[in-house]
């Protein structure tokens, strides 16, 4: 039987979608001022993969958002 | 009852999170919830963080899209043989709000950048002694051949005003980005 108690695992959980948000929108940050500077620089064709790979970021950082929200609510009003 | 997470096939992922009044959600009178709505707080802040930077990317999505070639004039900016080798004159081009660097580097060679440098738009300068151009608020150097970045904060090399010399005039034809 695990010995923590159910609301300290739901925080757990909540702590650690908390970091891969970070992480992901540390690399998001990264990925816009490298596609702003190719822009400014002339290369154009890099606004394409920059714009698709940041939406994918952003889904994910979401979905990790509705995780935290459903777990929220799990273990508050079970 | 005790509070216990609920198995996987109990879940249901798209339910309104509660059916409380929101604000009895975001101030609730137990202490331990606090815990949670300032966890979820602070991620929706990370979340819509996310989508900031999701709307600057497709900004510069749109920006590419719509991007036309500026036409340059031409426009003369010296007269050969009016600095002397190794001297410089500044110039505006295109427009009087673009400062440049005209620089003779020998008897008969002539370059000329945009004076803004591509880190934070301080005003470049040219170092005969080390044949570079030298930005004073971050040491950033740039190559005087090419206007490549030797050395510092920039990233990306000066803009180069092409260079034209008809019946000694130098004429300012253009801008190359990179």
């Amino acid at each position: 039987m695990n010995g923590k108690a159910p609301q300290g695992r739901g925080l757990t959980a909540i702590d650690g979608a908390m970091v891969l948000i970070v992480v992901l929108l540390i690399v998001q940050i990264w990925l816009l001022s490298a596609t702003l500077e190719s822009f400014l620089a002339g290369h154009r064709e890099a606004a394409v993969p920059g714009a698709i790979i940041s939406g994918l970021l952003f889904l994910a950082c979401a979905g990790l958002y509705l995780f935290v929200v459903r777990i929220d609510a799990e273990v508050r009003r079970p | 009852m005790s509070p216990t997470i609920r198995g996987r096939e109990n879940v249901k992922w798209f339910r309104k999170p509660s059916s409380t009044p929101l604000w009895q959600d975001e101030f609730s009178v137990f202490t331990a919830d606090e815990r949670y709505v300032n966890r979820r707080q602070f991620t929706k802040f990370l979340t819509l963080t996310s989508f900031a930077m999701l709307v600057g990317n497709l900004w510069i999505l749109v920006k590419s899209w719509f991007y036309r070639a500026p036409r340059y004039p031409r426009r003369e900016i010296a007269a050969a043989g009016e600095i002397p080798v190794g001297g410089v004159k500044l110039f505006a081009y295109p427009t009087p709000e673009d400062p440049c660097i005209l620089v003779r580097t020998a008897a008969d060679s002539y370059v000329a950048y945009s004076q803004k440098c591509t880190h934070l738009s301080c005003a470049v300068y040219y170092e005969s002694a080390h044949q570079r151009l030298e930005c004073p608020c971050h040491q950033g150097f740039f190559a005087i051949s090419d206007g490549s970045v030797l050395q510092g904060p920039p990233q990306r090399p000066l803009p180069r005003i092409t260079l034209e010399h008809a019946g000694g005039r130098i004429i300012a034809t253009g801008v190359e980005v990179a």
